[in-house]
């Protein structure tokens, strides 16, 4: 009953405590952790769409100076000097003399037929008339194509102008090195996971990708997702790992410039400082439930001793009450049974004197009357006695103070018993500190209390037995130990041991006072009379007298 | 040889008569009172060798205050005290007033008669001294 409220108690502590130093701690932990990687994202994110918009406006750049060397060309040359292919020769070495990277320049009249050509292919019989991009260059005058094989089955792309010389229209296109404009865009390949590519609107490869894929393949990109200007978005790649993707549109939304990220790789820091805060936090969670656990346990522990010591003391507290209570009883009842045992002494003594009477010594039951008369006598005598022991030793109680030294009086008490004993081949033994003050007590009392349970103790051991006598010293007390080896005291009697009229021993043989006498007697001198006892292995009384120094004389 | 003269003080009215029927039994003159105020009236008209006094009388007259108008009245009269044991303290007070001794109730005759005896005895050695020393007076 008790251990459970003990437990329940402990549990709730636990309970309480721990709800009210993690839930705080975790949900700290919880907000640093998301707000962290809230932050460290937004921060990625702002890195790679700067990275993103850079390198597009880097690839825009190199498209515009292209397209301006191209118009500046066409536009101061006319379609005669262009057609003369010597000449065309030499201005695409110009051109290419401080990183032109054109790969080869044509002019194109307005059907569509190439009309002079410098580079490295044989492509000059071919028309353009067909070609989408013919069209659209004559039609808005500057025209930038997607990667295509083309003719000549290698990707390329081009940049064609149109020049409206009097009644003349003609195209002047250049092919751009494929090698040095992916230069460009590859040089944002960065970190171990890094790729930077471009992709067209229907999201083919327009540049060589670091993994996954070929130029003019299909990309996993899917344009329409990026909104205008340059956009974030994440994505799991092919490896299945999530993918970071910036992407900023180019030559008017033709073109999407992207770069993009394993987020793992990014993140890397990210999740060691969210590792070490877990960990710190979870330390910090074990520190509190360890030092919970244990402070709470420490404390039920003290509170279950406060509580066992408190129990004890108010047992002791009620033993002495109750016999303090039961012993002002007795002495009323025993007071008031010396009236009536007075009168009954002396009728029966009258009784006696009559029947000395010669009409009585002629009766037939003059024996009968006798011995009748003797026995309420002797019971009388008894009572008597009874009565005596009770109210002598309340009458001796005030304690007589004197110098005593314990150890005399003990082994003056064996002495007294010592016959006893033998003749019951009961052995007594002492060992007695040879460090004991002489104190200021009662001699008499003290001897009376040691006779009662060195007596007690043969009585309770019958025959053949060994009975220790041991004294000790501690701070303010001297402590007398009567040990036997006899049958112990059950635990139901150990309770009702010290009340007076309690007896364990057969009818008429003990009166039930000698322990209640011992009680109030150790009492009354400040002291204090305990017992342990199992039964089987023996009983041992502690007798604890406070050290009183004498005064000094 | 004179008799004894005895007076039995106790409000017990059943050991008051039992005790004096087997005084006199004892062929001792006894008489008997149930209270202190009786016994001074009876000790006023009668001598008495000795008086044996229940110090513990509730009620009336108590035994020290009877003991001492007792020694104004017959001071050779000796008393003997009965007592109760939760008055042995009065009892030695007594003592100090001039009783001869005190018993502790309940009594065994035998032992009153011891008691009764010896202050007989201590009666009559003060009473044979004061007869000498009137004697001796008359003489002078």
């Amino acid at each position: 009953m008790k251990n459970t409220l003990y437990s329940s108690l402990r549990r709730k502590i636990i309970l309480l405590t721990l709800i009210v130093s993690l839930a705080p701690l975790i949900l700290l932990g919880a907000t640093i952790y998301y707000q962290f990687e809230k932050m460290y994202r937004e921060k990625i994110e702002e890195q790679i769409k700067y990275r993103s918009q850079a390198q597009a406006e880097a690839v825009d750049r190199f498209l515009k100076t292209r397209m301006a060397i191209l118009g500046a060309m066409a536009d101061t040359h006319s379609f005669w000097q262009m057609t003369d292919e010597n000449y065309l020769s030499q201005l695409f070495q110009i051109m290419n003399l401080r990183q032109g990277n054109f790969v080869d320049l044509g002019v194109i009249d307005n059907v569509g037929q190439h009309r002079a050509y410098v580079g490295p292919y044989d492509i000059k019989k071919f028309n353009y008339f067909h070609e989408p991009w013919f069209d659209e260059v004559m039609s808005k005058g500057i025209y930038i194509s997607n990667v295509y094989t083309g003719y000549r089955k290698l990707p390329h792309f081009i940049i064609a102008v149109r020049r409206q010389e009097n009644q003349q229209t003609w195209i002047l296109r250049a092919t751009i090195d494929p090698e040095v404009f992916g230069e460009i865009v590859r040089s944002a390949q960065v970190g171990k996971t890094g790729d930077a590519y471009i992709v067209n609107s229907e999201g083919v490869y327009q540049t060589l990708p670091r993994f996954d894929g070929e130029i003019l393949s299909k990309s996993l990109i899917q344009p329409s997702l990026f909104g205008s200007g340059t956009a974030v978005l994440s994505a799991d790649g092919k490896s299945g790992r999530r993918l970071l993707y910036a992407g900023s549109w180019l030559k008017n939304n033709k073109w999407l410039l992207v770069i993009s990220q394993e987020v793992s790789d990014e993140m890397e820091n990210l999740f060691e400082t969210q590792y070490m805060e877990i960990f710190i936090v979870l330390s910090g969670v074990l520190a509190i439930i360890l030092t919970t656990v244990l402070t709470t346990r420490m404390t039920i522990n003290r509170l279950i001793a406060n509580d066992a010591r408190m129990n004890e003391l108010n047992a002791q507290l009620m033993q002495s009450d109750k016999l303090a209570a039961l012993g002002k009883m007795a002495a009323g009842v025993a007071h008031e049974i010396n009236n009536p045992l007075a009168v009954i002494l002396q009728k029966t003594g009258w009784m006696e004197d009559l029947l000395l009477e010669e009409d009585f010594q002629a009766s037939d039951n003059l024996n009968e009357f006798k011995s009748s008369i003797r026995k309420i006598e002797e019971h009388v005598e008894r009572a008597r006695k009874v009565v005596h022991n009770m109210l002598g030793y309340a009458r001796k109680m005030e304690p007589h103070l004197e110098d005593v030294d314990i150890n005399d009086t003990i082994n003056q008490t064996i002495s007294l018993l010592e016959n006893y004993a033998r003749n019951n081949n009961i052995d007594i033994q002492t060992d007695l500190s040879s460090r004991l003050p002489i104190i200021a007590s009662d001699q008499a009392q003290l001897q009376q209390v040691f006779l009662n349970l060195i007596s007690n103790a043969i009585d309770a051991i019958g025959k053949d037995g060994l009975i220790e006598v041991i004294s000790r010293i501690s701070d303010d007390q001297v402590t007398v130990s009567i040990k036997d080896d006899g049958p112990g005291i059950p635990e139901d009697k150990q309770k009702r041991i010290f009340d007076p009229f309690f007896t364990t021993k057969e009818a008429g043989k003990g009166t039930g006072l000698g322990l209640w006498v011992s009680y109030s007697i150790v009492e009354k001198l400040g002291g204090r009379i305990g017992l342990k006892s199992e039964v089987g292995k023996g009983a041992t009384f502690t007798v604890e007298i406070p050290i009183t120094t004498p005064e000094k004389k | 040889m004179e008799k004894f003269k005895v007076l039995v003080v106790d409000d017990e009215q059943d050991f008051l008569e039992t005790l004096v029927n087997r005084l006199k039994k004892r062929d001792i003159d006894t008489l008997g009172a149930a209270s202190g105020e009786e016994a001074l009236k009876i000790m006023k008209d009668n001598l008495f060798d000795a008086v044996v006094l229940d110090i513990k009388m509730p009620g009336g007259m108590d035994g020290i205050e009877t003991l001492r108008e007792m020694k104004k009245i017959q001071p050779l009269a000796e008393i003997v005290l009965l007592t109760g044991h939760g008055s042995v303290e009065t009892s030695i007070e007594g003592l100090k007033l001039g009783a001869f001794d005190y018993l502790l109730k309940p009594i065994k005759l035998e032992e009153l008669l011891v008691k009764l005896s010896l202050a007989f005895e201590k009666k009559d050695l003060h009473s044979h001294k004061i007869r000498n020393l009137k004697i001796k007076e008359l003489l002078r």
